[in-house]
């Protein structure tokens, strides 16, 4: 599928609580330039139970700017063992 | 609780009881408790399934008290899997029963000749032991019912399968949980098979009229309680994810962060990560009519269990763990939630770590016993466990002993115990720990995976060697001191990030017993406890090239980040400069 210039596309997974009501995985447009948390605010998510950012599989800060054919896993603050 | 039983039971003329005040030991709980028994009493050198090795039962410091999250119990012997010393501990209602009739430690010493199986019953006229030989080769399960029907509902019992009789490396002890199932298990080391080598099949605790041990300072205690607790609420890990999804929670993330271990150990990433996740087990319970949030032991707030039920609502088994359900599960290639449920329940009954179990059966995988992915062939090797077939005592002995017997070059172990759900090479902390731990390749001891993957207690990228040995050597400090507390471990999420939770834990303990522990004097302990433990392995013939993994884990890179183990030899060598 193509992506319309000025806009990438990024696998977005969510997981725990933060798919309640939501998602678990989807193919979403944005525009380029987004940071991880642009993608929280547009979609809604509630920032402060967003603790843990992955991107291709490593933890990321907030202000990590996403690029094309990423994949973002967004967690809660999670534990066990 | 100031005295301890000792229960000779390789005497002339049959077991002799003695009991003691606790003596040089007083004031000790938990793994502090069975470690100095050990190092101080048990030859190192000697063999775990003969006369001179001991079995040491010790609740914590605060186990039956009223202190929340207060009722686990270490079971400390030389371990017939690792030949190191071991600690391995457990919830369920067991620590909280004994401790409150009063004992510091139960220990078994000595070895009976012939073949004969004991009961040891303890109530409020004393402690009986007898022969009861219709008890053999029950699976705990059956066991219990059993023990049910003779003493009643009002007990706690901890117990061994058939894997503990036929002294597996792999056998577990039991302790029963609040609805009087056998299924908390201490799992690791093969300490069911040291019980098993002193002839006892159950300890059976008469919990009728026990009352609960009282604080020396109760104002201060009711107090310290009530923060503590307000702590562990308030955390988000230990208030809300786990009670909502339990330990299974873990997997989703880790397999994100490709640090899932899947077919013994080839890749990180599973895909079919997400049908066994925290997430699918806590829809199935809840639809199903079972339980996504339930507790152990009595006294517990935080709730991280479950209760797992079949499209029928019929009982499975209690929610599989984080672990279960990879060693079964991701590490086999398999990806039913059912299967692995019933594994878990098979692995409880029979008495098997189900870590060991399942990283024997991946290794039995990779040699080509059955192929990866074969739920129902899974299944059929560890009944074979339970009966004790040819091939069922190779798995029950362990990863180790599967791989040689099959010609496996892959064995994920160090110091002969299977490494658990965390790959090291892409959760490196938990590399350290595996490698340097003084019970062999075990997750508890100094559980990285916390800055590595969760950014609890700061964060230290898992892919990388800098800042790992620091990590981990701070992580096994706190965990030793902790695991003598009686505590369950999980209280260290909160504890790790909120300063005033570890200061009413401290206040806890010292308002018990009246005391004034600092910080400081709780990380001296747990260097005390490492101390005593390395220099038993030492006595035992471990030296610093035992603290190494499998050198395939420093050359084979692991996808999806391609990866290898990168914490250089001298630098595991440094973990115990304290």
């Amino acid at each position: 599928m193509s992506v319309s210039s000025g806009k990438i596309k990024i696998l977005l997974k969510l997981f725990a609580s933060l798919r309640l009501g939501r998602f678990d995985a989807a193919y979403r447009e944005y525009d380029r330039g987004i940071s991880v948390a642009g993608v929280i605010r547009i979609e809604g998510l509630p920032e402060k139970e967003v603790t843990l950012m992955l991107v291709n599989g490593r933890h990321v800060e907030c202000d990590h700017t996403l690029a094309d054919g990423d994949t973002l896993a967004l967690f809660p603050p999670l534990g066990g063992g | 609780m100031d005295k301890i039983l000792r229960i000779d039971m390789g005497a002339k003329g049959g077991p002799k009881m003695t009991e003691s005040p606790a003596g040089d030991y007083a004031g000790l709980g938990g793994r502090a408790m069975t470690s100095s028994i050990i190092s101080a009493e048990v030859p190192p050198l000697c063999h775990a399934l003969g006369q001179d090795n001991k079995l040491v039962i010790a609740p914590g410091l605060l186990t039956g008290s009223a202190a929340v999250m207060s009722g686990r119990l270490s079971i400390g012997c030389k371990s017939p899997l690792t030949g190191t010393i071991k600690e391995s501990n457990s919830g369920g209602q067991a620590g909280i029963a004994m401790a409150r009739h009063g004992y510091a430690a139960i220990v078994l010493e000595g070895k009976p000749e012939g073949s004969d199986l004991y009961k040891i019953v303890i109530n409020d006229k004393g402690v009986s032991i007898k022969v009861d030989n219709s008890l053999k080769m029950l699976t705990n399960y059956d066991l219990i019912d059993k023990m049910k029907g003779e003493f009643g509902e009002k007990i706690a019992c901890i117990s061994i399968g058939p894997a503990g009789e036929m002294k597996m490396g792999a056998a577990s002890i039991a302790v029963t949980d609040m609805e009087l199932r056998p299924s908390r298990h201490a799992g690791r080391g093969g300490v069911g098979a040291v019980m098993g080598s002193k002839g006892v099949k159950v300890i059976v605790f008469d919990t009728s009229g026990l009352k609960m041990r009282q604080p020396k300072e109760p104002d201060k205690f009711r107090e310290a309680n009530k923060k503590f607790t307000e702590g562990l609420k308030s955390h988000p890990v230990t208030g809300k994810g786990l009670p909502a999804y339990g330990t299974s929670v873990l997997t989703n993330i880790l397999n994100e962060a490709g640090g899932y271990p899947t077919r013994n150990f080839k890749t990180g990433a599973f895909e079919g990560a997400s049908a066994i996740s925290g997430e699918t087990y806590a829809d199935l319970e809840t639809k199903r009519g079972g339980l996504a949030t339930h507790g152990c032991h009595t006294g517990c707030v935080i709730q991280c269990s479950g209760t797992f039920v079949d499209k029928n609502g019929k009982f499975v088994s209690k929610q599989p763990e984080y672990e279960t359900v990879w060693a079964h599960g991701g590490n086999c290639g398999i990806s039913d939630p059912d299967a692995i449920a019933k594994i878990d329940f098979l692995d409880d009954t029979y008495g098997l770590d189900t870590i060991e179990m399942g990283v024997a059966i991946g290794v039995a995988m990779d040699a080509g016993v059955i192929p990866f992915g074969d739920a129902e062939g899974a299944i059929r090797l560890v009944n074979e466990v339970g009966k004790g077939t040819p091939l069922g005592r190779i798995l029950g002995s362990g990863a180790e002993v599967t791989g040689k017997a099959f010609g496996v070059e892959r064995i994920p172990v160090v110091k002969h115990q299977s490494i658990p759900a965390y790959d090291p090479r892409a959760v490196q902390g938990m590399g350290v720990t595996y490698a340097t731990s003084t019970m062999g390749a075990d997750h508890t001891v100094g559980y990285a995976v916390t800055a590595n993957i969760l950014k609890v207690g700061g964060f230290v990228d898992p892919l990388k060697p800098d800042g790992q040995v620091e990590l981990s050597r701070n992580l096994q400090i706190a965990t030793a001191a902790i695991d003598s507390t009686g505590m369950c471990l999980f209280i260290a999420f909160a504890v790790l990030d909120q300063p005033e939770t570890f200061q009413a834990l401290l206040d806890l303990l010292n308002s018990f017993y009246g005391l004034s522990l600092t910080g400081d004097d709780v990380t001296a302990l747990g260097k005390k406890i490492l101390t005593m433990e390395r220099d038993f392995n030492k006595r035992a013939g471990f030296t610093a090239q035992h603290d190494r993994l499998p050198a395939y884990f420093s050359k084979i890179p692991l996808p999806p980040h391609n990866v290898t183990f990168q914490v250089k030899d001298e630098d595991l060598d440094k973990v115990f400069n304290f």
